[in-house]
């Protein structure tokens, strides 16, 4: 069956003084790029626990984007570094679960870089695109009943 | 008490004071070479003598060991005591010839020279040294040997004294600086250096920090304090006539409660050593700016006189722009003050001395109100610019010019050439780096860390004088180089911040904080280390963290590492973003 261009759901979770403000200034500029990310705002790129992302890709996502303020730029001075140090942790436990490095991604955009929002969505889509969808539900109870 | 008369001025002392201590009293001066407050008296060097009325005659009594006694009547000034007094000083001159002190209160009774055979030594055998050693240090590291005319003071065997602790009361204590502490002890010499002229002077061990310290009272450096290590001496409080000295008095800690806090804790110069190249540290005419500072100033170690080592006036001085600063290997900020106060030393070199001066900078910064027209103004004073930082210092000569001198080599960039300049006196103008404790300081408040170890304000335009924290305020050159009108216009701001912060008298909160739920607490204390403004703290009696409402800013990263799920966010609870989730994802393949 020809099947139709795979169209990824990524959920982004952006902090809410860099990111989510340089997603409002991509909106604002009328800059284009794909529709697939949904924002979730977070107060700090340090709020996102890891089980978010476990969930949202437990709940269909097939990535998942998490934004903060540019290293030494943290609204809350080093929420970004406790994210920056958890990511490299919980992408390799997901890791161990089957999920692609290449799923979830940990970027820094300032509010001020609405062209670099569009063009990490606009890459990111793309990259989720060509690794195809996770399923991961069903890959997990598969291997739950093989082992 | 009793009652006497000198000069025909009525006074009244404690029995068995003497004399000299009821002259005093009256503040007439009575010349002595041996008295000392802080010792037993002694009546020595008989300067000191006075003329006492008795019904049977009047007689000249040493003041400084005649105790004052009911009716008494003293003349101090008389003739005869004048007559005599000269007589003693011209014997200590006679023995004494060369001693400068004794010359000059020679000079002052109006001898010009001796009319007794010479002799040649320093020592008036006062025996202050021998007294101050037994009386207060109560060692005995020195005394009197032989009789007559071959008495002198020695340590014991004429030999170096292991017993002598080197502290140095007999060398302070001598009026014609005779002592040399380094033929008496077996110990190394520990002189004081002095801390606010830069190691460039001594200082005792009780001491006003610098001339306009807050509070301007002297303190007592424990470390080297003879009555706090080993608690003899205690010369301080024989001398303090308001009893102000208390050696039990302890370091305290104390705890105050306060509504706003403003850091300025300031900068410190980065150390020459770090860069070899330029000899500081292994030349002597090699000086850093603020000993070079010190050395310019009135009150510093050498009254403003700008001296080489050998204290010779320079022919040549070279300032050197950037050490440390603007150089990818220390620090790559520009220090920001270096350029105007190197400025300012060429100024001052070139006032004071007829020296020439080489200023050797990467660019020249003149960017505040009037800077400009002060480097046009020392341009004028002929004050040679040469672009181009220094390669290195040294004192190995290639041509006869540059024998004995500093050669100061650098590549001049606008000439295209290498120059070689020997100079007598080398100036770094060092980096201004953080302060020693910075990084405990920045713990303590939580203040975020900027570039170079500097702190962060919350905002470089809009909140320069702020920090992350409500409450908290920067000021001055703990947040980066900063010259004095910046500090100063930081400062004021800063107070004005604190102020209207307690004048409001409220402060206005986040609603979305982070708590912790008491009941699944495990008490890991994983939070704490997560929270950048200090919020959390750790509750002993319940063996919980607990969330102080009025500091969280309620960023949630507490929340997102709490691993027992005790710790939420107001408004971003799990539930509420994994029900955002879910909406997000309906009808996503799963």
């Amino acid at each position: 069956m020809a099947e139709e261009q795979f169209e990824p759901k990524i959920v982004g979770f952006l902090c809410r003084w860099c990111s989510y403000t340089g997603a409002d200034l991509a909106g604002t500029s009328r800059m284009q790029y794909p529709p697939n990310l949904v924002a979730i705002r977070v107060m700090c790129s340090g709020r996102v626990d890891p089980t978010f992302v476990a969930k949202a890709l437990n709940d269909g996502a097939d990535g998942v984007l998490i934004a903060g303020c540019h290293p030494g730029d943290c609204h809350y001075s080093e929420g970004n570094y406790k994210a920056m140090r958890r990511f490299p942790m919980l992408r390799n436990l997901l890791e161990q679960f089957g999920v692609d490095r290449g799923r979830i991604r940990l970027e820094w955009i300032s509010a001020s870089e609405g062209k670099r929002f569009a063009e990490v969505v606009t890459e990111f889509t793309e990259q989720i695109r060509a690794l195809g969808p996770l399923r991961w539900k069903e890959s997990v109870a598969a291997l739950c009943e093989t082992t | 008490m009793v009652s006497l008369t000198i000069d025909g001025k009525a006074v009244e002392v404690e029995e068995g004071s003497t004399v000299l201590q009821a002259a005093e009293k009256l503040e007439i001066r009575i010349p002595t070479l041996c008295h000392h407050k802080a010792l037993l008296p002694y009546g020595a060097c008989r300067v000191c003598l006075v003329e006492m009325e008795d019904p049977r005659g009047s007689k000249i009594q040493a003041s400084c060991t005649y105790p004052a006694q009911e009716g008494l009547v003293v003349k101090t000034a008389t003739e005869r005591v004048l007559a005599t007094r000269k007589i003693m000083v011209e014997l200590l001159l006679a023995r004494c010839p060369e001693v400068d002190a004794i010359r000059k209160l020679a000079a002052e009774m109006g001898i010009e020279e001796t009319r007794f055979p010479k002799k040649n030594e320093d020592c008036i055998l006062c025996g202050l040294c021998v007294r101050v050693c037994q009386e207060r240090m109560g060692v005995g590291a020195v005394s009197f040997i032989n009789r007559g005319t071959k008495r002198r003071v020695t340590p014991p065997y004429d030999k170096h004294s292991p017993i002598c602790m080197a502290c140095g009361a007999c060398k302070v204590v001598c009026p014609t600086d005779c002592v040399d502490l380094s033929e008496i002890t077996t110990h190394p010499l520990r002189p004081i250096p002095s801390e606010f002229d830069e190691g460039m002077s001594h200082r005792a061990s009780v001491y006003v920090p610098f001339a306009q310290a807050v509070p301007n009272v002297p303190v007592i450096d424990k470390e080297t304090c003879i009555r706090l290590q080993t608690g003899k001496c205690g010369a301080c409080e024989a001398f303090c006539e308001a009893d102000a000295i208390d050696y039990d008095q302890e370091d305290k800690v104390q705890e105050v409660d306060v509504g706003a806090i403003i850091v300025a804790t300031g900068f410190k110069l980065f150390d020459s050593k770090k860069i070899s190249r330029y000899g500081y540290g292994k030349y002597d005419n090699v000086v850093n700016s603020l000993e070079f500072e010190r050395m310019s100033h009135a009150s510093g170690p050498t009254g403003g006189e700008i001296l080489t080592k050998s204290g010779r006036s320079p022919e040549a001085v070279a300032i050197l722009h950037c050490i440390g600063s603007r150089d990818e290997n220390y620090q790559e900020y520009c220090s920001r003050v270096c350029c105007m106060y190197s400025l300012k030393f060429a100024h001052l070199v070139k006032e004071k001395t007829d020296a020439e001066v080489y200023n050797f900078y990467i660019d020249m910064r003149a960017f505040g109100k009037g800077y400009e027209e002060f480097y046009k103004r020392v341009l004028g004073e002929g004050v040679h610019f040469i672009r181009g930082k220094c390669a290195e210092v040294t004192q190995v000569a290639e041509t006869p010019e540059e024998e004995g001198k500093l050669v100061v080599v650098a590549e001049d960039t606008l000439l295209g050439i290498t120059r070689r300049l020997p100079v007598d006196m080398v100036i770094l103008s060092g980096a201004l780096i953080p302060g020693d404790n910075a990084a405990d300081v920045r713990h303590v408040f939580s203040i975020g860390c900027a570039q170079g170890g500097f702190f962060l304000e919350k905002h470089p335009k809009l909140a320069p004088v702020d920090s992350m924290s409500d409450g908290i305020f920067l000021a001055g050159a703990c947040v980066g180089p900063k010259d004095i009108p910046d500090s100063v216009a930081q400062g004021a701001a800063a107070a004005a911040g604190a102020l209207s912060l307690i004048d409001k008298g409220k402060v206005v909160l986040e609603p979305i904080t982070a708590e912790i739920d008491e009941e699944r607490c495990a008490g890991c204390q994983l939070c704490i280390p997560n929270c950048p403004y200090a919020a959390i703290d750790y509750d002993e009696e319940k063996k919980v963290s607990v969330v102080t409402e009025e500091l969280c800013k309620g960023c949630g990263t507490c929340v997102a590492g709490c691993p027992s799920g005790a710790a939420h966010q107001r408004g971003f609870e799990d539930e509420q973003i994994f029900s955002e989730i879910e909406g997000i994802l309906i009808g996503a393949e799963s």
